[in-house]
């Protein structure tokens, strides 16, 4: 996992200034999001770096002024101080000008939190898939087909080295990550509009796809909803993002997001069993490598 | 200040001679130090201000080695602390981790910075600076004081007694969300406990508050106006409207939730109708303007600092206190900031959005001006002044990552991540508490007539500045990569910069010994106290300084005239 620091300061400039890094997963010594994975998340993420400018500028610029007068003007440097106590035009300035700062920030801000909030207009019924999610104490339970005959739910656990039950023991050499990876991952096909309906059956949960750029709460007696679409399959991980009492670091929310087809024939292969279900997942799982080029 | 204070009567504080003559109306010998009297009855605002500085150091240690708790058990992947068998089971499981957290929230928000900037300070210099003899309501002063040692002790109770089933302790967050803080998910004393103990502390702070106001607003010297004011009188009344505005909301939050969990009242419950989000507006209504509570008070204090050591009047002395009254408005406007992603209408969420953005302005002004104060000046890099141009800087850092938070299509992925840990422990762990140091350093020998040593101080700024970046920079990008708060375990993919932090947190812990080797080293050498009272010359123009170091048990017999 560790690489020259070098790399990761290179490779997170090169990032800031609008390329994607290569990684799919959260990396050691990364200093910047996840690589997004839908088109809103990649959006987003380009309007942030706009922003980090801004502000690394006004940083900088702040910086810049404390230097100058801890400089010119300590002392030994200039014994006798001045006297004066106003400016108007530069008190103006300095009002005017990050009011138009933030207008611009605005202006970028607010089409993206509509895009990103309400499901686009051009999503037709057929291709919406709703999956309803719950959090509960400690797992996350998914239900597919919602309202058809074919509903059926799946829960998801977190896998554990050494895990008393054997189901749910961590098993690296099939690319489990600790504090991530499920037993059951959530399931859903690309190319559609995935729409989640979220609430919990205890405390307050949250839902949260980093790559994504997107986070809901999961509130008891409440449905959130939120919407993605994903045109490349891959394999993403989030977890739980709502203090919700002894394991919250334990329930973290895997997310295989694979083509129609497969679709199908893995919901086919749950109902008979749900071990052969999970082993064709991973069958089918992209290699990491391909993830990365679908960026 | 926008004209040079000058007292017609400057000289009568510091005059002992003067003092004795009215001592008729008072007792004849000021109380002894030892006296048990003097501290539980006291009804003098210096002693007071003590008071709540020492209890804020006492709570302040234990929230800092909670900290240290954290930040040991965050070190590495894997559990190191919480995981039933280290140090002979002694941390327990992950609950206590949570409860760790969240004592450490509380503690460091209701116990320290707000008992050391809002009691302490404020306590000691509101009627030193406006000319007051004492504050307007002594004894509730007292009581004020009173509370949170009570209130302090409920909350560590807390920890003792059962919170969710098998387990001590509450450990739901500071922000106290139902259900988990509710019977659902701490049916244990626990969290009664905490309630009890925020409702004391509330009364507490009502309290004092309202004597800041009443003080403020019938006691200053003649002359005195409103805009002659003193920033950190200015600072501190705006803090007690907040104070006065807010707690009650939270009070009768608390109270609701404990009805909910003791006698069957449904307000938070769904089960009954209920609906927790009303929780989270009803606390963040009072937990937005608490953040200013927290800060107001130390933007008075540098902006003192700023001008005493530039030896220059204040910039912008009115936009300066005018900023500070609006950023205390627009903080009771954007509290649902915090909420982005309870599942809010996208309407009410762009109106947040908007509202937030707009403290930057105010905020702007007031860098800016601090700035403004400095040039043409001439700086010296006195102890307070490291701690003031630190604390710009910092909050700087803190301030743009408020603005990247405020956009919510970027906090619904930053949102309850590290990031958000970075940004307010920026703006509150290295900026009101390096304001509570450059109070200290300031004012050190005016309150206790004993001078600091410099390098000590120096060498807590220097160690203090490197280590609390080096905690919570990397948490920046922790937060980006997508780290969720409150985990007591973590992938290994975040190790690198949690390692980083926990070093940080050592160096932060070594300044934290160095400040108290320089209390004692001060305490043991007792360098006398700079004979006029003013140990830093012109630059400190503000009427405490007329006053001998100590002041007098009871000053300004006389009232100052200010013109």
């Amino acid at each position: 996992m560790r690489s020259a620091a070098w790399k990761y300061w290179a490779l997170g400039a090169a990032s800031l200034l609008g390329g994607g890094s290569a990684w799919a997963t959260p990396h050691d010594g990364g200093i910047n999001f996840q690589t997004p994975a839908t088109q809103t998340a990649k959006n987003i993420q380009a309007f942030h770096h706009e922003v980090l400018i801004i502000i690394a500028v006004i940083t900088v610029f702040v910086t810049g002024l404390l230097i100058w007068v801890m400089l010119r003007y300590n002392k030994r440097a200039n014994p006798v101080p001045k006297k004066f106590s106003h400016n108007t035009i530069i008190e103006i300035l300095w009002t005017v000008v990050p009011v138009l700062i933030l207008v611009w920030i605005a202006k970028g801000s607010f089409p993206l939190l509509y895009e990103q909030d309400v499901m686009p207009a051009e999503a037709r019924e057929e291709e919406i898939v709703d999956i309803k999610v719950y959090g509960n104490m400690w797992f996350w339970d998914y239900t597919y087909n919602v309202g058809s005959d074919q509903e059926f739910n799946v829960e998801s656990r977190m896998l554990k080295a050494g895990a008393p039950d054997p189901s749910l023991e961590l098993h690296a050499e099939r690319g489990d990550i600790a504090q991530l990876s499920v037993n059951n991952p959530m399931v859903a096909p690309i190319g559609k509009y995935i729409r989640l309906k979220i609430s919990a059956k205890d405390v307050i949960h949250a839902w949260a796809m980093p790559q994504f750029m997107l986070k809901v709460d999961a509130m008891p007696g409440k449905l959130n909803q939120l919407w993605f679409k994903v045109d490349e399959p891959g394999v993403f991980y989030g977890q739980c993002s709502e203090l919700c009492g002894k394991d919250h670091s334990n329930m973290p929310i895997e997310l295989r997001m694979v083509t129609q087809p497969q679709y199908a024939e893995w919901q086919r292969l749950y109902k008979e069993s749900p071990e052969q279900a999970r082993a064709y997942l991973d069958q089918v799982r992209p290699k990491p490598a391909q993830v990365a080029s679908a960026q | 200040m926008s004209s040079e204070p000058k007292t017609a009567a400057a000289g009568h504080g510091h005059d002992h001679g003067h003092d004795h003559g009215h001592d008729h109306s008072h007792d004849h010998h000021d109380p002894k130090w030892y006296s048990p009297s003097r501290w539980l009855f006291s009804t003098n605002h210096k002693d007071i201000g003590t008071l709540y500085l020492i209890f804020a150091m006492f709570a302040g240690i234990i929230g800092f080695v909670f900290s240290g708790f954290m930040r040991a058990e965050l070190a590495e992947p894997g559990l190191q602390l919480f995981n039933g068998t280290a140090f002979g089971g002694f941390f327990g499981h992950e609950h206590n981790y949570n409860v760790i957290t969240t004592m450490h929230g509380l503690i460091m928000i209701f116990f320290m910075v707000m008992p050391a900037l809002i009691g302490g300070f404020g306590n000691w210099f509101v009627p030193l600076m406006i000319g007051a003899p004492d504050m307007a309501m002594p004894r509730m002063n007292n009581i004020s004081f009173w509370l949170l040692p009570v209130s302090f002790f409920l909350l560590i109770l807390s920890m003792f007694v059962p919170g969710p089933a098998g387990a001590n302790g509450f450990g739901g967050g500071w922000v106290l969300y139902p259900p988990l803080s509710g019977t659902t998910g701490h049916p244990g004393l626990a969290m009664d406990l905490v309630i009890f103990s925020l409702h004391i502390a509330g009364m507490s702070s009502i309290m004092g508050a309202i004597n800041f106001i009443v003080t403020i607003l019938n006691m200053r010297a003649p002359g005195m106006t409103l805009h002659k004011m003193p920033l950190f009188a200015w600072s501190m009344l705006i803090t007690a409207f907040l104070l006065v505005l807010s707690l009650p909301v939270l009070a009768g939050a608390l109270t609701m939730l404990l009805t909910d969990r003791n006698f069957g009242s449904k307000f938070f419950e769904i089960s009954g109708g209920g609906d927790p989000v009303m929780f989270q507006h009803l606390f963040w209504f009072f937990g937005h303007p608490e953040v200013y509570i927290m800060i107001l008070p130390g933007f008075g204090i540098v902006s003192h600092v700023i001008s005493t050591f530039s030896r220059k009047p204040i910039f912008g002395y009115l936009a300066m206190a005018y900023a500070m009254v609006a950023i205390g408005f627009i903080g009771f406007i954007v509290w649902a900031h915090h909420m982005y992603t309870v599942g809010m209408n996208v309407n009410l969420k762009a109106y947040f959005v908007a509202a937030t953005m707009v403290i930057a302005v105010p905020t702007g002004v007031k860098i800016f001006s601090w700035i403004a104060t400095m040039w043409g000046g001439s700086i010296e890099f006195k102890v307070p002044m490291l701690w003031a141009i630190g604390f710009i800087f910092l909050f700087t850092v803190g301030g743009v990552t408020g603005v990247v938070l405020a956009n919510a299509g970027v906090d619904h992925a930053l949102h309850d991540t590290y990031y958000v840990v970075a940004h307010f422990h920026y703006v509150l762990s290295l900026g009101a508490v390096f304001t509570l140091f450059c109070g200290w350093y300031y004012w050190f020998e005016k309150m206790f007539g004993i001078k600091y040593n410099g390098f000590i101080g120096g060498l807590h700024f220097w160690l203090m500045f490197v280590g609390s970046n080096l905690i919570f920079f990397p948490q920046h990008f922790l937060g980006l990569q997508g780290m969720p708060r409150r985990y007591v375990d973590y992938a290994v993919a975040f190790r690198e910069w949690h390692h980083w932090s926990t070093i940080g947190y050592w160096i932060a812990a070594a300044a934290t010994i160095v400040f108290f080797i320089g209390i004692l080293e001060a305490m043991v050498r007792r360098r006398k106290a700079t004979a006029s009272g003013n140990p830093w010359g012109e630059g400190a123009t503000t009427l405490e300084w007329t006053l001998s170091s100590p002041p007098p048990f009871h000053q300004y017999n006389d009232l100052p005239r200010f013109k």
